[in-house]
């Protein structure tokens, strides 16, 4: 409480008004205070009150000492609050109305409530620290021509002062997750610099494939999983669990040639997914809905028992007429041949060609020089 | 004042001059390099931290967990750091062995444009390990086999060869694999391949040369020659070819 500062009520230059909501009561730390009923008012640099029925008693504290903000919830005969925590003020601050408190915190009991509101502005001014941006009032002289153009020493004093600042942000938003959640658009911001920055003097963050691979799975987030307590047990949330699967996988499948085995599948999505696990076995019932719901992945099982995702425009048709223009073009091709032209493997180049022959749209010549197929002449000539 | 013309002193001393700035640039830039990995591995530990001890709380919160997420993924740290705990000990119930199953699968896609989707048990707990980040408990063999079991159901794609006293984890598929292409691809000119004349020029371990070799065989696709001192792997299919270029 003794942060406040008793003030005329007029706006800075630069500031302007946010929100404000009425029958708003402060309170220092946990104890009730004469402020009980007042006109709360949030602009881009401050926290305001006015007494509802003495107009000339106003109080402000800067945002600048806002560390941080809690919501806690109205209950029984008990209206919701806004806890303010704030830090130590700057010995040259105007008098308040206390001179000294223990306590770290004042809370903003919401009577008429509209707290919900107020919250989020507040978290957004929290966040977009306009009081910082406006221009500080010139320092008058002291500083002189040498000022306006650092030299070198001022230069490496600037950049040590942004990374004592830039340690101190992460350690201070790490040290609960409370404080992380609301930084945490900064973290993510800090935490992308600083891997550009790596990358750009390095070429990557790290020298470990795996790591490299794990970010780069990681980065393809889906950002609202579908999971069973979103979408309940039965079919509902495996359909929509398919729906999810096959939109998200189709780009990865066009990149590895149209296939993929499910266990590959399993380890992608559930990268994608973070922290949201899928197990193997609802992944499997997931993917098994493909076909009934008409989505464009298959789920193929080979004979041998390797299961994988297929692109339906890796479909049957499509491979057909792809190989039915490369024997044209080539006269003649074994399974190595195509396998080579394609990049596949030979396995499934030999698979591509006996299912053209199977649409009549090759012929076979088996010798013991092995199996070479050709056009089927005895249709197109 | 009248300005006098510069000397050649006075250029030489800009020269000297400037040369010092570039020292001192690349000397700044250096040391914020050097900073920033700081940071980064600062940032590491936290989020590995995080990670092990806020899992649900960062699950609940929807908007959190995307961010969460986005900081992992531009440092590189593992989200997923769920410790075994007793019911999976037990019962092999819980998430622990589906997240060992994830990052199993991930070492193995990682490597094997390198090794060909074939990896040594032994290699792949060092690498799951390290990937998991300094917090991690220990991994045993045991549990990675564990938690390839779990990942059966997804078909046959994945498998366990045990060879030896040890085991080979086996990830992509014969169908699938690029082995067999390359092997053709060295058979090129000549037709024919051995053992030696791949294991020089790909630099594969034995054990990967044959598993190539043998399904090849086995699915007709060469013919084996050992009337000199080495096998000889035949293409005939690129007997055609190999004429020509003769």
């Amino acid at each position: 409480m003794d942060r406040f500062e008793w003030i005329d009520f007029s706006l800075q230059p630069g500031e302007s008004n946010v929100i404000s909501q009425s029958g708003v009561a402060l309170y220092d730390g946990p104890d009730k205070t004469s402020f009980n009923d007042g006109l709360m008012v949030l602009t881009t640099h401050r926290l305001i009150w006015k007494d509802t029925l003495n107009r000339s008693r106003v109080l402000a504290v800067s945002l600048s000492l806002v560390v941080r903000i809690e919501e806690q919830p109205s209950g029984f005969a008990k209206s919701a609050k806004i806890e303010v925590h704030l830090q130590k003020a700057n010995s040259g601050k105007a008098p308040g109305p206390v001179a000294s408190s223990q306590h770290d915190y004042v809370r903003l009991s919401f009577r008429n409530s509209g707290e919900v509101e107020f919250y989020r502005y507040f978290m957004e001014q929290l966040r977009e620290r306009r009081w910082e941006k406006t221009v500080p009032p010139a320092d008058p002289v002291s500083g002189g021509g040498a000022r306006n153009r650092p030299g070198i020493m001022g230069i490496e004093r600037s950049i040590q002062h942004k990374q004592r600042d830039m340690d101190m942000n992460i350690s201070q938003s790490f040290k609960d997750l409370r404080m992380l959640m609301e930084k945490a658009k900064e973290m993510v911001q800090l935490s992308k610099t600083i891997s550009t920055k790596i990358r750009e003097k390095q070429g990557d963050i790290t020298e470990d494939e795996t790591v490299k691979f794990k970010s780069y799975l990681l980065s393809m987030g889906i950002a609202d999983p579908v999971t069973r307590e979103t979408h309940g047990s039965g079919d509902k949330y495996f359909t929509e669990l398919a729906r999810q699967l096959a939109a998200v996988l189709e780009k990865p499948l066009q990149e590895c040639g149209g296939i993929m085995t499910l266990s590959d599948v399993y380890c992608r999505v559930n990268r994608a997914r973070g922290m949201e696990l899928l197990s193997p076995e609802d992944l499997l019932n997931a993917c098994e809905m493909f076909e009934f719901l008409k989505l464009p992945v298959r789920l193929k099982t080979f004979d041998s028992g390797v299961m994988v995702l297929q692109l339906l425009s890796h479909s049957e048709e499509e491979v057909v007429r792809q190989t039915q223009a490369l024997l044209k073009d080539k006269e003649s091709l074994t399974a190595e041949e195509l396998a080579q032209q394609l990049g596949l493997s030979v396995i499934l180049a030999k698979e591509r060609l006996l299912l053209t022959e199977k649409m009549s749209k090759a012929c076979r010549d088996e010798t013991v020089e092995g199996l070479r197929f050709y056009p089927n002449y005895f249709v197109t000539k | 004042m009248h300005r006098r013309g510069a000397g050649i002193a006075a250029i030489k001393n800009k020269n000297l001059a400037q040369a010092r700035y570039k020292d001192k640039g690349t000397e700044i830039a250096e040391g914020q390099v050097a900073q920033m990995a700081k940071q980064m591995e600062t940032f590491k530990v936290h989020l590995e931290n995080f990670a092990s001890q806020h899992k649900e709380e960062i699950r609940k919160n929807s908007e959190f967990r995307v961010q969460f997420q986005e900081m992992c993924a531009s440092i590189g740290v593992d989200p997923l750091a769920s410790s075994k705990g007793f019911w999976a000990e037990m019962l092999g119930v819980g998430d622990f062995y589906y997240e060992l199953g994830v990052q199993i699968v991930e070492v193995c896609l990682a490597t094997g444009h390198r090794n060909g989707g074939l990896i040594g048990i032994e290699e792949l707990r060092d690498r799951v390990v390290k990937s998991r980040g300094k917090k991690s408990q220990d991994i045993s063999i045991d549990d990675l086999l564990r938690a390839i079991k779990k990942l059966k159901v997804l078909g046959n794609g994945f498998s366990v060869i045990s060879c030896g006293r040890s085991y080979m984890v086996q990830s992509v598929p014969g169908e699938l694999s690029m082995d067999h292409t390359s092997v053709i691809q060295q058979a090129q000119n000549s037709a024919y391949v051995t053992v030696s004349q791949i294991k020089k020029n790909l630099n594969w371990e034995t054990e990967r040369i044959h598993r190539a070799l043998d399904y090849l065989v086995k699915e007709g696709l060469v013919w084996t020659d050992k009337q000199s001192s080495e096998t000889q792997y035949w293409f005939p299919s690129l007997f055609a070819g190999a004429m020509n270029a003769s």
